[in-house]
């Protein structure tokens, strides 16, 4: 039972962050209709960014953490969310309305250029960060001494999810830019004619993904304490898997298919085995594809002649 | 001509200094916003201490930015003297590339031709044969995958999978059964297809973009089970001491074994490690040119027309009758099946493979070939191919920026061109104008 407890936990937090990452995948999908395939190196931009702000503090001398913390989290947002920006603005734009396959191939080619820029100009070695948020709350003991912990550092995870799922989902619900969004993803010839700007309106999707991975870059590196320029990889696609496990073009879904996959991976790295702990996701995916395929949460597509 | 006329000036007075002074400043204010983090700042290992050292490159990213600003300035300028220097003039490049199909020049024979003197022309210079199987391995798995890609349309990210899986079925059928690469080529293959089949029944039922995260993820399980299940597939360390294959049972060795003459005694000639590469370079030629033979023929059989009827209109297809399901399904199945031959050709011609060699990024590379080649254009995968593997070759000495050169120019070449290099899809059944109009 406290193990199980525990292992929700960790697979909460973790869930969390894939699910940060799979917003910004269902966001672009729902509005373009493209794999962004270079989410996931954005994530690790906002990693990076995150892990060398904090060196930039350390050596500046501000070491309270909670205003060390708000700096990062705000320094890593901005500039990853300028290369967001960037990164529609040079691999994707042009190539709005060519044939599907060429966005993709164009992403693919950005994917491959931003992993080995952060490894040419930061090394391939991992970094590490010193722990910087200590200690937890104990939920429970067990008789054998197995202690269930709830991390402080779990704690502003799934925190800060929910606060930026509440941001999102009123951004989308009840701002201008949410309903210009909206009609984008109905029809954007249409929105186009009724005076929405739909070239500013991708390009601040992109940078609101861009703005949820980096806050998923700045937990995983306080989380684990490691990051390298290969991380992106791994983590865009399983955060692609939630984006498609959960309905694609769907934001509830994209956190949910999070979640899921969150959990599917600590309970099956704790009970199973942790090496085929991607097997045991992608195995999941193709599963809900063949009995659910449009995802939990996604509609049904009609198609038209 | 008169509205082309009225929106294109003159070249001369078309330079609008000030506008594209500014653009370039504020492209490389971009940069620099990009830069300053990453570039500006680099984070290093300290010795004897956790934490991470600081240093700053503030050089680099003045370089940086200069290149930015100036590059973009050259390439506004070319761009706008190209646009209005000859309003209504079709690119060269477009009439390069559109001429290819209708130029007589027999371009495919040519190159047929040229591939088959290569070992002739380059004798003895095995670094450029060894090249030429490297660009010939690329040609053959981009015919493959164009077979699921160009032809039936279906987006497939793990092709690398039957590459592996066609790699691993030479490998573990010798180590454990001692068979010949010459008995294992078609099971290889017939594995692949399995493993195809395994994968396509439940998945091509889906959209297309569910079907391109299931064969990436299939790709990525194929790996994971490789590097894991070291008992059987030797793990991380993979298998080595792969044979080479034999020319009729005579191998290419410097003494023969009992009984046996080798391929050097048998012809009276000296022994030489150069004869294996060119063995190996006809055999690879043969191979890529058998999957083109197949590739060409099933164009024009049912099946073929199927599959790109597939790709243009599925709903029309349902209605005409032709099975969506099965139809995908061989497809997939072919495609995978000449991964298989490819993967079984690299096992004996690398004699180790290992999981490193069956990454994410092999799959990209192949897909880049089919769709930087021009989807469907067999000639253009095979320039792609040769482009795409020869390139970076050249470029040995930057071999730390030969990925980030890769990325950035398949970015490149897709905002260029996002049909591909050579993309005049010509139709495979053209109905005859003559009869009946």
């Amino acid at each position: 039972m406290e193990y199980f407890l525990q292992q929700l936990i960790n697979g909460l937090t973790l869930g969390s962050i894939y699910g940060l990452i799979a917003i910004g995948y269902t966001m672009v999908y729902g509005i373009i209709g493209m794999i962004n395939f270079a989410h996931g190196d954005i994530y690790m931009i906002g990693a990076f960014i995150c892990v060398i702000t904090f060196t930039i503090l350390g050596v500046v001398g501000i070491t309270w953490v909670p205003l060390a913390l708000l700096i990062v989290l705000i320094v890593s947002v901005m500039f990853t969310a300028a290369y967001g920006w960037a990164v529609e603005r040079i691999a994707y734009r042009p190539l709005r309305g060519s044939f599907r396959l060429a966005p993709l191939i164009s992403a693919i080619g950005m994917s491959i250029f931003l992993q080995n820029y952060v490894q040419i100009a930061q090394g391939a070695r991992v970094k590490p960060l010193p722990p910087l948020i200590q200690g937890g709350v104990v939920l429970m003991e067990s008789a054998n001494g197995f202690a269930v912990r709830f991390s402080y550092i779990q704690m502003i995870a799934i925190a800060v999810t929910v606060i930026l799922m509440i941001g999102l989902t009123y951004t989308i619900t009840r701002t201008p830019l949410g309903r210009s969004q909206r009609a984008c993803e109905q029809d954007r010839f249409m929105a186009a004619l009724l005076g929405v700007n739909v070239d500013r309106t991708i390009s601040l999707t992109f940078v609101m993904g861009a703005v949820l991975a980096a806050v998923a870059g700045v937990m995983v590196s306080l989380y684990y304490g490691v990051i390298d320029f290969f991380i992106g990889f791994l983590a865009g696609l399983k955060a692609f898997t939630a984006a498609v496990l959960g309905g694609i073009g769907s934001m509830p879904g994209a956190m949910l298919g999070g979640v899921i996959i969150g959990l599917i991976e600590a309970f099956w790295s704790a009970y199973f085995s942790i090496e085929y702990k991607d097997v045991a996701v992608f195995g999941i995916l193709v599963l809900v594809l063949i009995f659910l395929p449009t995802g939990i949460l996604g509609r049904p597509e009609v198609e038209k002649v | 001509m008169s509205a082309s006329a009225t929106t294109a000036t003159s070249p001369r007075a078309g330079l609008d200094i000030p506008a594209l002074l500014k653009d370039a400043a504020l492209t490389a204010f971009v940069a620099l916003i990009l830069a300053i983090p990453l570039v500006g700042f680099e984070t290093f290992d300290k010795s004897g201490s956790t934490s991470l050292g600081l240093r700053t490159r503030w050089g680099a990213v003045a370089i940086g930015v200069v290149a930015v600003f100036f590059g973009r300035l050259v390439m506004q300028v070319w761009r706008q003297t190209m646009l209005s220097a000859q309003p209504g003039q079709v690119p060269l490049w477009d009439r390069v590339a559109g001429s290819v199909p209708k130029v007589k020049l027999p371009f495919g024979p040519f190159l047929i031709v040229f591939a088959i003197l290569v070992p002739i022309l380059w004798s003895g210079n095995a670094y450029v044969i060894d090249i030429g199987i490297t660009v010939l391995i690329y040609v053959m798995l981009g015919w493959g995958l164009n077979v699921v890609v160009g032809l039936a349309g279906l987006l497939d990210l793990g092709y690398v999978a039957f590459y592996a899986v066609g790699a691993y079925s030479y490998a573990l059928l010798y180590h454990h059964f001692g068979l010949t690469f010459w008995e294992c080529l078609p099971l290889a293959g017939l594995f692949a297809a399995t493993f195809g089949v395994i994968l396509g029944f439940p998945v091509l039922r889906l959209r297309g973009d569910y079907l391109a995260i299931v064969t990436l993820g299939f790709g990525e399980i194929i790996r994971v089970v490789l590097i894991n299940w070291s008992d059987f597939t030797g793990g991380p360390n993979g298998i080595a001491s792969i044979p080479r294959p034999s020319f009729f049972g005579m191998p290419f060795q410097a003494a023969a074994p009992e009984g046996k003459s080798t391929f050097a005694s048998f012809f009276g000639l000296e022994f030489s490690p150069i004869h294996r590469v060119i063995f190996l370079y006809y055999v690879i030629l043969a191979l890529a040119m058998l999957t083109n033979i197949v590739t060409l023929r099933l164009r024009k059989l049912p099946i073929g027309r199927a599959w790109e009827a597939l790709r243009e209109d599925e709903i029309a297809c349902r209605s005409l009758g032709i099975n969506p399901t099965n139809t995908k399904m061989t497809a997939f199945a072919i495609g995978a099946s000449l991964g298989g031959f490819a993967g079984a050709f690299f096992a004996t011609r690398q004699g180790f493979i290992s999981p490193e060699s069956f990454t994410f990024i092999e799959s990209a590379i192949i897909l880049a070939i089919v769709v930087l080649g021009g989807m469907g254009s067999q000639l253009g995968v095979a320039l792609a191919a040769l482009a795409l593997v020869v390139l970076p070759e050249l470029g040995r000495e930057f071999a730390q920026y030969r990925m980030l050169i890769f990325g950035a120019v398949m970015v490149v070449i897709m905002v260029w061109r996002p049909n591909g290099l050579l993309s005049s899809r010509e139709p495979s059944i053209k109905l005859n104008p003559g009869k009946g109009g």
